[in-house]
């Protein structure tokens, strides 16, 4: 008998009870402005939202975070947004991204319950793109906000390969006696742009 | 210095934990200050509580039908590209990961946090075999490079001073000497751990939750180790005890708003990764391991152990790890849970784990899965004494007790004589070596009369 | 007039009869009428809790023929209650007397609150109360929302201090931490046990308790056994004696 077929063996030897699975259709929270509670959870895992009016206006909005100002090698993955002077699909290894300062990147939607976004990553030839550059700008729908992480999985179905991350603020740890510092080994800064108007990638 | 822990003896290590009182209570505030986190989540959801309780059902229904589930998995996992293989214990998890590792020339691995590989020691075993492992998870990094185990399953060095790590950095990276404030400290590992995971070959990470219905993983992280780690190098081994597993990608919904929560009192970690199939071009391997589980699965008084998701708040919650610390447990998981899950693997050597607990039962009302810990615990210390664990001299005291308790006479007599002993013997005889109550209390003051006499003496109303 | 059968735990008997006393009184002035069955003894919960199932048993067959024929039993205990209503189920399995106990064993404070209906106290206790939260009555009979609980709050033992006049209550810093107790664990732990009892100590001192109260004359009987080594100004005294008004005792000698 090889393993596989012992475990099962050993499981199925055994007669525990089996309750029935519960549904999942309860009063979630929703908050009276989503928007505002995405901004005040982000906040406090150390992200910060910025507003655009439209899609037109987000390279301007971009362009004027701090991260962008000493950037020398950006990575712009949000199609007609030409914010990057490196193009991704054009890189053959992710090892190649290791000087990346700023990554902006499409994200589908957002939770309000605790400041995470979606991010399709596997879409992107390099899924690393979004966790070693020095910082990360996700460009999300303003209409896609959700309130909580239950909505979240009524919108994601997985049939194929697929690789999905909520990322919600920058990479952070507190394993030093507690204290926080934010900037760990991934992104050391997170904003999210939210446009008007847009209904995404 | 080995990475093997000898500490059994729960008691013992508690009192030399306790010894140095600044660094006790040190310990336990940082601790506290995590729980206080964790309650402030907690009231923040009023629907914290059926959060707990749908939690529970869905694990429990798991567990009732895991190997139906298991096979669904493997199903799901296998056509979206992914190899899955079985061990049935940590040997054979040891030898699968070393195979696939040879089998692709690594030399060197980044490895985010997995209790499940502490669990089996892979690391040393993999470095007798020539393959570097590097621990990637800041916490877990610093104990690896000071080499002892992890004393918290999601915060590996809590019981360490910022001067010490900044000592160690000094010694092994070559930090400034005296150094210790934790950005810098941090700033030095990023860059250092950054070559690590632009040098690895493979990354290996656990598994947070598998999902049977699509055959995915989540990984959770804050650091954003685990990406690093297996979105560079082309192979991707996860690493899962067979209880990881969830029904339906939905129920992620429940697990991701209860697991941060509890776990470090934050709405979500940083990065919660679903992973489905390997990279374009990539390897995925997700290797499941017993080592144990399935006949924890067949005991009915223990069984809820396996619903643990790892979240580490019963170790928050609980007065007495935060007072002893986790190396005091000897064992991968310390603290309640410890205390359930490791005499079942060697009830010998874990013995005094289900004492080392007042029975308070703050772990089974922060449990995000509403596991029975405190009624588990005591459920093993009745099978550890009727395995005759317990030592001569606790059997023979509780004999004489329950004894004189069964005989009110002699009930009568040996409280008189307490009485009489704790009013006139002197001090010196009452507070001595034998009498461990009387190092730091004083004993009772004893009244002339019992209630049973008083209440005889009194008028019938 | 309900008909209370006394359950008095062991070192209350023989240590703090008081208290046992105090209890009486109070089921008196709410209209019980108490008797105390004296065969009773110990209800098994040391041998319980160190897991000798064996020396327990005749103890808690004992007790439920003892107490089988009462209305109520009434116990100034948190810890022996929780141990009769929850931990006996093994040694009798579906036996209808004890079925019939088990529906009937209360702890003093609830059965004050839920089965007398009593909404208040009369008397006055002008002191700072440092309210001890007992871990059996409060996560096991529940008598009390838990801080690591979410849902409405509230909190039996306090309802009924509350409606004294002129008591006030001292805010801890961890409002139920364990004391550390925990029956044999403090003498077997008696390091941690000792630091914990110790912290909830220093924590009643910064919040300004004058009188230290709790469910269990266990706990106290540790909490009280720190504060007159450490000789701190703090009294220690059961809820029953205060609802009882019983006199505050005389603070150790500094």
């Amino acid at each position: 008998m090889n393993a596989k077929q012992k475990i099962l063996a050993a499981i199925r030897r055994q007669s525990p009870a089996r309750p029935s699975l519960p549904s999942l259709d309860e009063a979630w929270i929703e908050y009276p402005d989503a928007q505002a509670q995405f901004a005040a959870a982000l906040a406090s895992v150390g992200g910060q939202v910025v507003e655009a009016a439209s899609f037109a206006d987000l390279p301007a909005v971009i362009a004027q975070l701090p991260p962008m100002e000493q950037a020398a090698k950006i990575v712009c993955t949000v199609p007609g947004l030409p914010l990057g002077n490196c193009v991704l699909d054009e890189v053959a290894d992710p090892h190649e991204l290791a000087d990346v300062d700023v990554a902006i990147v499409a994200g589908r939607f957002a939770v309000a319950e605790n400041g995470a976004v979606w991010v399709e990553a596997g879409r992107l030839r390099h899924r690393a793109v979004c966790f070693i550059c020095q910082h990360l700008v996700l460009v999300v729908p303003q209409s896609q906000v959700l309130h909580n992480m239950h909505q979240a999985y009524q919108r994601l179905t997985f049939t194929e390969p697929a690789y999905g991350v909520f990322i919600s603020g920058p990479s952070k740890t507190a394993d030093i006696e507690q204290s926080l510092v934010i900037g760990a080994h991934g992104a050391r800064s997170l904003t999210v742009a939210m446009v008007a108007g847009w209904e995404g990638v | 210095m080995s990475n093997e822990l000898i500490v059994t003896d729960h008691a013992k290590a508690a009192a030399e934990f306790v010894r140095d009182d600044a660094r006790a209570h040190w310990h336990d505030q940082a601790l506290w200050f995590v729980r206080v986190k964790r309650d402030r989540m907690a009231q923040s959801l009023p629907e914290w509580e059926t959060l707990r309780a749908k939690a529970a059902e869905i694990k429990a229904h798991t567990v009732g039908h895991l190997a139906d589930y298991l096979e669904q998995f493997e199903r799901q996992a296998t056509a979206l590209g992914a190899k899955v293989h079985w061990a049935a214990d940590a040997a054979e998890h040891n030898r699968i990961v070393l195979d696939i590792l040879q089998r692709h020339g690594v030399r060197q691995v980044a490895k985010s946090k997995s209790m499940l590989t502490e669990e089996c020691h892979l690391n040393p075993f993999l470095e007798r075999h020539g393959i570097t492992v590097v621990d990637t998870d800041l916490g877990e990094w610093i104990v690896q490079l000071r080499g002892e185990p992890p004393s918290h399953i999601v915060l590996p060095a809590i019981h360490i001073k910022k001067e010490e790590v900044g000592e160690l950095f000094h010694r092994k990276l070559g930090t400034e000497a005296g150094a210790s404030d934790p950005k810098y400290l941090t700033e030095a590992a990023r860059y250092k751990l950054r070559q690590v995971f632009l040098e690895s070959q493979a990354g290996i990470t656990g598994v947070n939750f598998a999902i049977a219905e699509t055959g995915g993983l989540v990984v959770c992280t804050n650091e954003g180790n685990a990406d690093l780690g297996v979105s560079l190098p082309k192979l991707h081994i996860a690493c899962m005890g067979i209880e990881k597993l969830i029904p339906r990608a939905a129920d992620l919904g429940v697990f991701l708003r209860l697991l941060a929560r509890s776990a470090t009192g934050q709405p979500i970690t940083t990065y919660s990764s679903h992973f489905h199939g390997p990279a374009p071009g990539g390897e995925l391997h997700i290797v499941l391991v017993d080592n144990g589980r399935s006949s924890i699965l067949g005991n009915d008084d223990y069984r809820r152990s396996l619903h643990c998701i790892r979240c580490g708040a019963c170790m928050n919650t609980c007065p007495v790890y935060r007072r002893s610390g986790g190396h005091s447990y000897g064992a991968t998981v310390p603290g309640p849970i410890g205390s359930i899950l490791n005499p079942a693997r060697d009830p010998g050597r874990y013995a005094t784990l289900p004492y080392a607990c007042s029975l308070c039962a703050s772990c089974t009302d922060v449990c995000p899965v509403k596991i029975n810990l405190h009624e588990q615990l005591l459920t093993w210390r009745r099978d550890l004494a009727a395995a005759g664990k317990l030592s001569w001299s606790k059997r023979a005291a509780m004999k004489v007790t329950a004894a004189v308790f069964a005989r009110p006479g002699l009930y009568r007599l040996a409280g008189k004589v307490a009485r009489f002993c704790l009013r006139h013997m002197p001090r010196v005889l009452l507070y001595g070596p034998w009498n461990p109550w009387g190092r730091q209390r004083e004993l009772p003051q004893a009244p002339r009369r019992s209630f049973r006499e008083q209440y005889a003496r009194r008028p019938k109303p | 007039m309900p008909r209370v059968g006394l359950f008095i735990p062991c070192y209350i008997d023989q240590f703090y009869p008081e208290v046992g006393l105090a209890t009486v009184d109070l089921l008196h002035r709410f209209g019980c009428d108490t008797d105390y069955p004296t065969a009773q003894t110990c209800c098994g919960q040391p041998m319980a809790n160190t897991g000798c199932v064996k020396q327990a048993r005749p103890l808690a067959q004992r007790f439920v023929e003892i107490f089988a024929d009462y209305e109520y039993v009434v116990c100034p205990s948190g810890s022996c209650t929780a141990m009769v209503r929850h931990h006996y189920e093994e040694y009798f399995h579906g036996d209808a007397a004890y079925a019939k106990i088990r529906e009937r064993v209360f702890e003093l404070t609830e059965f004050l609150v839920d089965v007398l209906g009593v909404q208040r106290v009369e008397g006055s206790f002008p002191h700072k109360v440092g309210l001890h939260q007992s871990c059996h009555g409060l996560r096991e009979l529940r008598l009390g929302r838990s801080s690591e609980t979410v849902g409405p709050a509230f909190n039996k033992t306090r309802q009924l201090l509350e409606s004294l006049e002129g008591i006030q209550f001292a805010e801890l810093t961890r409002p139920d931490e364990c004391c550390g107790f925990g029956g044999t664990f403090a003498v077997n732990e008696e390091a941690v046990s000792c630091m914990m009892g110790l912290d909830r100590v220093h924590d009643h001192l910064q919040a300004g308790t004058e009188v230290l109260t709790a469910n269990d004359m266990s706990c106290l009987m540790h909490l009280d056994g720190l504060i007159r080594r450490q000789k701190k100004p703090i009294r220690v005294m059961h809820v029953a004696e205060i609802l009882a008004g019983c006199a505050i005792p005389p603070a150790p000698q500094g």
